[in-house]
């Protein structure tokens, strides 16, 4: 982004209006990010971290950068969270709090997560400490300027990331077509003169099916266990 | 004082919009799918083809109890409703009717990203809806919900993106000045794209796989009951609404016509969104149901790559124009 820096711009003492808000966002969002980490309802916690994406979708907005800001919106509110939401749905969401959501790792989660939080806050401090954005003049975030920035100054780790992002995807497809290689395995065996197995080849991944078609989303905690007992 | 007077003033006229465009489409909906069917339905209250029924169906809708499950999770079930309503009357903040500044709720640089952005939360409300009621039905109808918006986004955007590319700008009213009238048959294909991944993403028939009543009663919906039902209801018109809006604008020109378009250039984009919205009715009498599998079948293997050889000819064309 290009920042404008000038010598006589407002200090941390006289805030603008829009510095205030982006304050005010800033809490938000760290709050509904906290939150997102620490509740014990699964699908309250994936409804919150929207609270936290569209929170940064704001403060893009509040720096001009209107592009960025909606493509926030357009891929992580809308399909990340769809997917996550999706996800947690299509195995296990129930209603309520599950108090095995915690996998132990607390501690260990808070050591590496304030520190990474800590020197990133530093970085960003460090680099942009005298440059400001002038709200008043033309927006600097639009999406020609980011556009502009992008291809011209910032093409060559633009298209690592694409040729990075293709790799993933090609290892995405790679890892689901290995199941239907074993299927066809399964399926040769069957095919084979001696028909002993044949049966349990015929299936196909019991374990998902059942999950699929009974998602124990209703059940309580308090319940299940008086289930076992 | 004058700022914020015509700033008041856009956003009142655009509620109004929001309020009464999607309630027209509505009993459009009803009248067409009465008459093509030959079963007319309501015909007597307030005369004229029982127009008065729809006021009359909305007092009933607002007298109803509003019911929430006893096992449902109380607050996200109370506000998905308002997650599912309220995306759509951003997006028709943002979509020229006209040739002139005053003719679009807010001129948005980055305007169709946000209009894909703001219509893909509203499909959050489903989910929220389908999750928070506790009933098995609603919970497949969430999840067949889900698995329809990521497979039908893609292509609506990757349509979109031609578009934008054949334009130069992201800009709504950006597109429509650029507009010519050969990019109608440049851009068809991405136009039924567009139209299809639309129609998908609002579960309008033959999408409809995530309400399909006789499998999973409603859906999401199911255990909705009085004003909030009405307002999903309310949400799937106004997503009618801005689907064949953004499509006007998006491909067929918007405010541009044969004639008349400095004077009468909102009268053009009503027609052809109203036209449009009639188009979605009569898809929904004609055509039986997809099932899931080809529901998933026709966007991955059909739009997707139509979609991105639109947008290979859109650069192509691009190109050897300039």
């Amino acid at each position: 982004m290009i920042l404008s820096a000038t010598a006589g711009h407002p200090g941390f003492l006289s805030p603008t209006g829009v510095e205030i808000a982006f304050l005010l966002v800033g809490l938000a969002t760290f709050g509904a990010a906290v939150v997102t980490v620490t509740t014990k309802q699964l699908v309250h916690a994936a409804l919150w971290l929207v609270v936290a994406l569209g929170g940064i979708a704001v403060e893009y907005l509040l720096l001009t950068a209107e592009f960025i800001a909606w493509v926030q919106v357009l891929i992580y509110v809308g399909s990340v969270v769809v997917l996550l939401l999706f996800g947690l749905m299509l195995t296990r969401a129930p209603i309520g709090r599950s108090p095995d959501a915690d996998s132990g790792n607390r501690w260990m989660a808070l050591g590496a997560s304030v520190p990474a939080a800590g020197a990133l806050v530093w970085v960003v401090v460090d680099a942009f400490r005298t440059t400001w954005i002038d709200l008043d003049g033309p927006a600097q975030g639009s999406t020609k300027a980011s556009g502009e920035f992008l291809f011209r100054n910032w093409v060559l780790p633009f298209e690592a990331l694409s040729v990075l992002l293709l790799a993933a995807l090609v290892g995405a497809i790679v890892l689901s077509r290995k199941d239907r290689q074993d299927r066809k395995d399964r399926k040769d065996r069957k095919d084979r003169p001696d028909r002993s197995d044949g049966r349990t080849a015929g299936q196909v991944r019991p374990d998902t099916r059942a999950r699929r078609t009974g998602p124990d989303r209703t059940e309580r905690p308090a319940a299940d266990r008086e289930d076992n007992s | 004082m004058n700022d914020v007077l015509d700033v008041a003033l856009r956003l009142v006229i655009v509620f109004a919009v929001f309020m009464v465009v999607p309630l027209v489409v509505g009993q459009a909906e009803h009248k067409v799918m009465a008459h093509m069917q030959g079963r007319l339905g309501p015909m007597y209250a307030g005369g004229f083809h029982g127009w008065a029924q729809l006021v009359a169906d909305g007092v009933k809708f607002a007298q109803k109890e509003d019911v929430v499950p006893a096992d449902a999770d109380r607050r996200i079930f109370q506000l998905a409703p308002a997650v599912a309503l309220l995306p759509y009357l951003l997006v028709i903040l943002a979509i020229p009717i006209g040739p002139s500044e005053g003719a679009v709720g807010q001129v948005i640089d980055a305007g169709i990203f946000f209009v894909l952005a703001v219509m893909g939360v509203g499909v959050l409300g489903s989910l929220m809806a389908g999750w928070a009621s506790a009933n098995k039905f609603s919970l497949l109808g969430g999840l067949r919900t889900a698995a329809q918006l990521l497979a039908y986004e893609l292509p609506m955007l990757l349509a979109a993106a031609s578009v934008a590319m054949a334009a130069g700008t992201v800009s709504l009213p950006g597109i429509l000045n650029a507009f010519e009238w050969w990019w109608l048959p440049w851009q068809i294909v991405g136009a039924l794209v567009f139209f299809v991944a639309g129609l998908a993403e609002l579960q309008r028939p033959p999408f409809d796989m995530p309400v399909a009543d006789s499998e999973i009663i409603f859906g999401a919906y199911t255990e909705y009951t009085g004003l909030r039902f009405a307002l999903f209801l309310l949400a799937e018109y106004a997503g009618i609404v801005v689907l064949c809006g953004l499509t006007t604008v998006l491909f067929l020109g918007g405010w541009h016509g044969p004639f008349g378009e400095d004077g009468l250039g909102w009268v053009w984009t009503l027609l052809k969104t109203g036209v449009l919205a009639f188009v979605v009715i009569w898809l929904r009498v004609t055509y039986p149901r997809l099932r899931e599998d080809q529901l998933q079948k026709l966007a991955w293997t059909t739009l997707i790559p139509l979609a991105l050889a639109q947008i290979a000819l859109t650069g192509i064309v691009k190109v050897a124009i300039n």
